[in-house]
């Protein structure tokens, strides 16, 4: 029996050698294959290069995404400072700190003719603040999203959501929520006070005040928190209302049957706008600029749109109709369909929203000293 | 007879295999610690860091409210959380060192270590399904009557986590040391006619109390420096100090700032690392 078994193993024993024999000579011609996809190094936040977003396109190019995430700008620009020029090839940026890359001279030149211009939703998204220089492009408008008061259905009315004041309610004591980021909450703060469009433009008095209404709303705060803080936080119900961010983390919870909701408050709302630029340096810059033709496209419009990190709102017409004949569930969750309230490019156009900034008059690190004080107090 | 000799003398064999854990402590522990107090002196220009010997992030930090309310906030709660910790894990301690047999005792060491084997976040995070106020322990207490009470974002929150982090390892230890202890001196107190709570007090807490600081020390130190259970469920509401670490690093990348509280953290430890071992040692040194 046991010279029956021997036989029987020792057919499987030379297959075994004869597939590891063929890999081992294989290898170097395996190897050779990999090395011809070419590694495109992204710099962006979360979501941007995970699958849902760049698989497709990464089959069809013989491309494979090197994500390197971030979460601020402040993390953005040290990532970049502190590595060899031409470590990142597609820099995914906070359009508020491209003007800030540009003068690190941290990104190429791009070339206008190359991108859709001409199908931009809004006439602000052809020449977006910063990102063109002396009448040179170096970033690419590639998506938005609106900052305004989310909350939870079931303990805010969609009425009382129509204005930051209902941050104060006092039956949210303790259920208030931040996102532990200064430059949207204290944003908001800035909007309630009524700066309007100089939200972010303060002088001493305003800023002042600002701080002030910031304070007073110290006793309703129940936590500050980091993405998955927020989302948790929301989802379990533990906060009802959230200061500092919009549909780009309800839009998440909404999908997931979560009673929350983000409105843009008659106070005006903040835009976050997400742009593409190239690394200075990179050797790859046609296939990233081939990149961004894609997600400029139609099709990489909807990729952005559904994107399943957190949700964002296409800048191009035709990335527009293209959801809207492919996931009107989303279009319309996400009110982008023309003549629908809340409509993005509506609320641009009546003035209620407001491009995220950097302080104006004062520093960041002024900005953080206070919201370090905030927390504290 | 010969005398041993009282002089030192080189011993190559023993220094060898000293060698390997004096240059790994060389290398990622004195080396890094010196850079970064020297970072501390460094100055952030465009988000890069530039060498100097300034003492303005001192200046900065120390004279602001906020890092001394960050830094008696932090200090307390590590403090509550080695107060906690070592009184909740002594009976159970006391337990597995003279109450259970050798079995029991080595099965539920293992199993005091198994939590340890999964992610320290993962095991914060299953803390929300438990304590949110729709949580398991909110709908246990709604079946008579009460709550709900808000358990998350709240320094009952954060304690937990610390205990999370903090009382398998607090029990492990002091288990170690009670069961050390020599049998035949508790005996010889209850033959003496010591009552058990009065031998607990007058025997076993002093003869394992080098045992015992160690492990209050331990649950302090992780305590002082954790990041995950002040943040995720004390809400960072107000900040620790580990929580003021990443603030300042993330607001213009002030790793020089962010050094400054590191070092005053270590100064701390090594201040409370000391004073916790002269206590631990020293009536056993006047002997």
């Amino acid at each position: 029996m046991e010279h029956d078994n021997k036989e029987l193993r020792s057919p499987k024993r030379r297959k075994i050698l004869q597939a590891s024999g063929a890999a081992i000579i294989t290898a170097p011609f395996i190897s050779r294959a990999w090395a011809n996809v070419t590694e495109i190094n992204m710099l962006a936040w979360y979501g941007h290069g995970e699958p849902d977003v760049v698989a497709e396109y990464e089959a069809a190019n013989n491309v494979k995404f090197k994500p390197k995430y971030y979460a601020g700008g402040d993390n953005m620009l040290a990532l970049i400072a502190q590595s060899p020029p031409g470590t990142y090839d597609l820099i995914l940026s906070d359009a508020e700190f491209v003007q800030q890359l540009n003068a690190a001279g941290y990104i190429e030149e791009m070339n206008a003719a190359d991108y859709p211009f001409d199908d931009m939703l809004h006439e602000d998204f052809t020449k977006f603040p910063g990102h063109w220089q002396d009448d040179k492009l170096y970033s690419m408008i590639l998506r938005g999203g609106h900052l305004g008061v989310s909350y939870n259905k079931n303990a805010v009315t969609e009425e009382e959501a129509q204005s930051y004041a209902c941050f104060w309610k006092p039956e949210l004591k303790g259920k208030v929520g931040h996102f532990d980021w200064h430059l949207p909450s204290l944003g908001m703060m800035s909007l309630y006070n009524g700066n309007g469009a100089s939200l972010f433009d303060l002088d001493d008095d305003k800023w002042d005040k600002v701080q002030e209404t910031t304070m007073s709303l110290r006793p309703q705060v129940g936590g500050y928190f980091d993405y998955g803080g927020t989302f948790n936080s929301l989802k379990n119900g533990e906060m009802q209302a959230m200061c500092g961010i919009g549909d780009w983390i309800t839009g998440v919870l909404e999908k997931d049957g979560a009673p929350v909701a983000s409105v843009i408050p008659k106070e005006g709302g903040i835009q976050f706008t997400e742009s593409y630029s190239i690394g200075k340096g990179s050797e790859k810059a046609d296939e990233v600029k081939k990149f961004i033709q894609y997600m400029m496209s139609p099709e990489g419009q909807v990729k952005s749109a559904q994107m399943a990190a957190y949700p964002g709102f296409c800048v191009t017409k035709g990335g527009r109709a293209k959801l809207i004949e492919v996931d009107k569930a989303e279009a319309t969750r996400s009110h982008q369909i023309e003549g629908m309230a809340n409509e993005p490019i509506a609320l641009i156009n009546d003035g209620r929203i407001h491009y995220r900034d950097i302080p104006q008059q004062q520093s960041l690190e002024d900005w953080n000293d206070f919201w370090s004080e905030y927390k504290n107090a | 007879m010969p005398q041993p000799s009282t002089r030192n003398t080189f011993n190559g064999f023993a220094l060898t295999w000293r060698m390997p854990i004096i240059v790994w402590q060389v290398l990622f522990f004195v080396g890094p610690l010196l850079f970064m107090v020297a970072m501390s002196f460094f100055l952030v220009k465009n988000y890069r860091m530039v060498e100097a010997f300034e003492f303005k992030n001192w200046e900065k930090m120390l004279t602001r409210g906020y890092f001394w309310d960050s830094y008696a906030l932090t200090f307390i709660l590590a403090t509550l959380s080695t107060i906690v910790a070592s009184v909740l894990a002594f009976p159970a301690s006391f337990a597995l060192a003279f109450k259970v047999s050798p079995v029991v005792r080595r099965w539920a060491l293992f199993l005091l270590i198994i939590p340890f084997f999964t992610s320290y976040l993962v095991r914060i995070f299953s803390w929300y399904v438990i304590l949110a106020e729709s949580g398991v322990v909110n709908s246990i207490l709604a079946q008579i009557g009460l709550g709900p009470y808000t358990m998350l974002n709240t320094m009952f929150g954060t304690l937990v986590g610390y205990m999370t982090l903090t009382l398998p390892l607090v029990v492990v230890l002091q288990t170690f040391a009670l069961a050390n202890i020599d049998r035949n001196l508790v005996q010889a107190a209850h033959n003496l006619g010591c009552s058990p709570i009065r031998a607990i007090y007058t025997v076993i807490m002093p003869l394992a109390k080098t045992g015992l600081i160690v492990a209050a020390l331990f649950c302090f130190i992780l305590s002082f420096g954790d990041f995950v259970s002040p943040y995720y469920l004390g809400g960072s509401k107000p900040p620790t100090l580990p929580i003021l670490i990443i603030d300042t690093t993330k607001s213009g990348q002030q790793w020089p700032r962010a050094a400054v509280v590191a070092v005053v953290m270590m100064l701390t430890l090594i201040t409370i690392a000391f004073a916790s071992l002269a206590l631990a040692y020293r009536k056993r040194a006047s002997r």
